[in-house]
């Protein structure tokens, strides 16, 4: 049974760690970022099998591919949380001779990341390649990737979407972000993606919902329900409604805090909403 | 030594690289082929009929075709990805960027119907960029073998090599001249040590320049010719080895002037040693359907202009 209380502790570390990474350098995406911490905090400290000491095929453990890689101070502070990386490397955000990229990169060599990613519509493509080379090795763990919702505006993904069914790649469990918001505002108003659980499920996906993106325990129960679903012919796509800026209270409800950093007295504020749980970096 | 390099028929470069996709497939467990499409003109049907399972269809779908590459390859694969140059590159170059090259993947970019000699379909599909494109990305080795032998042994030589590898070549059936089976990334392959011009040629251009060797040399003008398999990381030593000689060069390609083997080669000579230089190249235009020999007369890449711009580039240099 998973410690929800303790996972919550985890995310609200992972959310200060957000906000004072994308302060500190001024730049970066804190909107997504907080909106995501808890599932990046379910996967990575309650349902995948994976090694810190980090390899970089990933043989024998379940891996991860951020598509969305604009959200990669809550990539970051969860992989340093979970000791791929020394924490106070956090402090080196987006700054000059950094491992740690505006977008995530395997240059620079940062334990955790795969591919490059920042780009969008590329991360699907790839997690379906790494998924079927775990089949053909006979690596039974699992592969998983995190897309936004404005990204399913690039073709590439679609071109991934519909190859997966068509060659069950079913070790894989791709969970989309419906923030409903993007760079230019509400995707509803910048183009509308329609019915989009119908489109995936036509595709011929599994497809698998948390109402509450933002409520560890449903994340919890709904990743571990896609696990036992895997191996049965079908990818597992899990559409998971998020709120962007959760829960700083003048970051919710709008697209501003897509790409824009707090200024000094903004991150007073927003720290004051979260509790301090296992320490600052 | 020019009567050395005698075609031992025609054949296309695009069956030199199927017939090597299929023994490096043989030999090693961890090559993958992946195609959007089109298998029969990228001849990978002996590949899938061996391995079937180490080969991925992803229909007509290029950028999910590289994605998957780098996917593969970061789990320890060696994918090699087959399409048209045109289709391998402009269509795809951010997926590359990203995904392969800056993420530093194993992934061999296998592109066929290169250039004009892809003839009747036109220039929809007559990619004359993709050297350029290639050689601008950070880290990606740019291959475009001369026939069937060499385009067989560049295939085998880059699943040895980790890197990723753009390797270019053709649709035509054309003259087999390469004897050697040996392939050095990177080696310029010299075919003669002459000493009034430098003539480099890359590509199906290596046959017009060979030819147009002869022809000079038949008129008494030394040819030091070089076949220069790997555009990138370029055999700096060997172009100036022989332009330090000749003291001028023709440069031949079937590709851009802008971009091409010829920049490159410019490239070097204007750091180390600035000479006349005349580029045998499409010159900033599309191409246009036709049949493959045609389209190279009409473009200025046949083997008079070879010959022609030896002339005026010997004539430069007084």
């Amino acid at each position: 049974m998973a410690d929800i209380a303790e996972l919550k502790k985890i995310a609200t570390q992972v959310r200060r760690d957000i906000l004072r990474q994308v302060h500190g350098c001024a730049s970066g995406h804190p909107g997504g970022s907080l909106g995501c911490a808890d599932f990046f905090t379910a996967l990575y400290f309650e349902i995948m099998e994976h090694d810190p000491s980090f390899n970089m095929k990933g043989a024998g453990e379940d891996v991860f591919f951020l598509s969305n890689g604009h959200i990669s101070p809550v990539w970051y502070s969860t992989l340093a949380r979970a000791g791929y990386f020394p924490i106070a490397e956090l402090a080196t955000f987006r700054k000059l001779n950094s491992r740690v990229q505006g977008h995530p990169a395997t240059h620079e060599g940062l334990p955790g990341i795969r591919v490059a990613s920042g780009s969008l519509g590329q991360g699907l493509s790839v997690a379906i390649g790494m998924a079927i080379a775990k089949k053909l090795d006979g690596d039974d763990k699992l592969v998983f990737a995190l897309t936004g919702d404005g990204e399913l505006q690039e073709g590439q993904i679609w071109e991934a979407v519909m190859f997966a069914p068509h060659n069950k790649i079913d070790n894989l469990i791709v969970t989309v972000d419906l923030n409903g918001r993007q760079i230019d505002g509400d995707t509803k108003d910048v183009l509308s993606l329609g019915d989009i659980e119908g489109k995936w499920r036509t595709f011929g996906w599994e497809v698998l919902n948390i109402q509450d993106g933002n409520d560890m325990e449903e994340i919890v129960k709904v990743l571990h329900q896609a696990k036992t679903m895997s191996g049965q012919g079908k990818p597992i796509v899990i559409l998971m409604r998020t709120e962007m800026g959760y829960p700083i209270d003048f970051m919710v409800g709008t697209h501003k805090w897509h790409g824009a950093a707090p200024n000094d007295a903004q991150l007073e504020n927003a720290l004051g909403q979260l509790e301090e749980t296992l320490g600052d970096y | 030594m020019l009567q050395d390099y005698i075609s031992s028929g025609s054949k296309a470069t695009r069956d030199g690289f199927g017939e090597a996709l299929y023994e490096v497939g043989a030999q090693n467990e961890n090559v993958m082929a992946l195609c959007a499409d089109l298998v029969a003109s990228l001849k990978m049907q002996k590949f899938i009929d061996h391995f079937p399972t180490r080969f991925v269809q992803t229909g007509i779908a290029e950028a999910n075709m590289i994605g998957i590459a780098a996917g593969l390859a970061t789990a320890g694969k060696i994918p090699y990805t087959g399409t048209f140059a045109n289709f391998s590159t402009g269509r795809v170059y951010d997926q590359i960027r990203q995904s392969v090259a800056y993420s530093h993947k194993n992934v061999k970019i296998c592109a066929s119907h290169a250039g004009l000699t892809l003839g009747e379909d036109g220039a929809t599909h007559q990619i004359l960029e993709d050297i350029g494109m290639m050689r601008m990305v950070p880290g990606m080795t740019v291959i475009n073998p001369c026939d069937f032998n060499q385009t067989k042994a560049a295939t085998k030589a880059i699943a040895e090599y980790y890197g990723p590898v753009y390797l270019r070549f053709g649709r035509p059936n054309w003259p087999n001249i390469m004897s050697d089976t040996k392939f050095e990334i990177g080696k310029a392959v010299i075919m003669n040590e002459g000493t009034d011009v430098t003539i480099i040629a890359t590509g199906h251009l290596v046959w017009n320049a060979l030819e147009a060797a002869r022809n000079l040399e038949a008129k008494g003008i030394s040819v030091y010719l070089i076949n220069i398999h790997t555009i990138k990381p370029l055999d700096e030593e060997a172009i100036l080895d022989a332009v330090s000689k000749t003291k001028c060069v023709v440069t031949c390609e079937e590709h851009q002037i802008n971009g091409g083997l010829g920049d490159a080669v410019a490239n070097v000579l204007a750091r180390n040693f600035p000479s006349p230089q005349e580029y045998v190249a499409v010159k900033d235009s599309f191409g246009e359907s036709g049949n493959p020999m045609d389209l190279l007369i009409k473009y200025g890449l046949g083997t008079a202009d070879v010959e022609a711009a030896a002339v005026k580039v010997l004539e430069r240099k007084g």
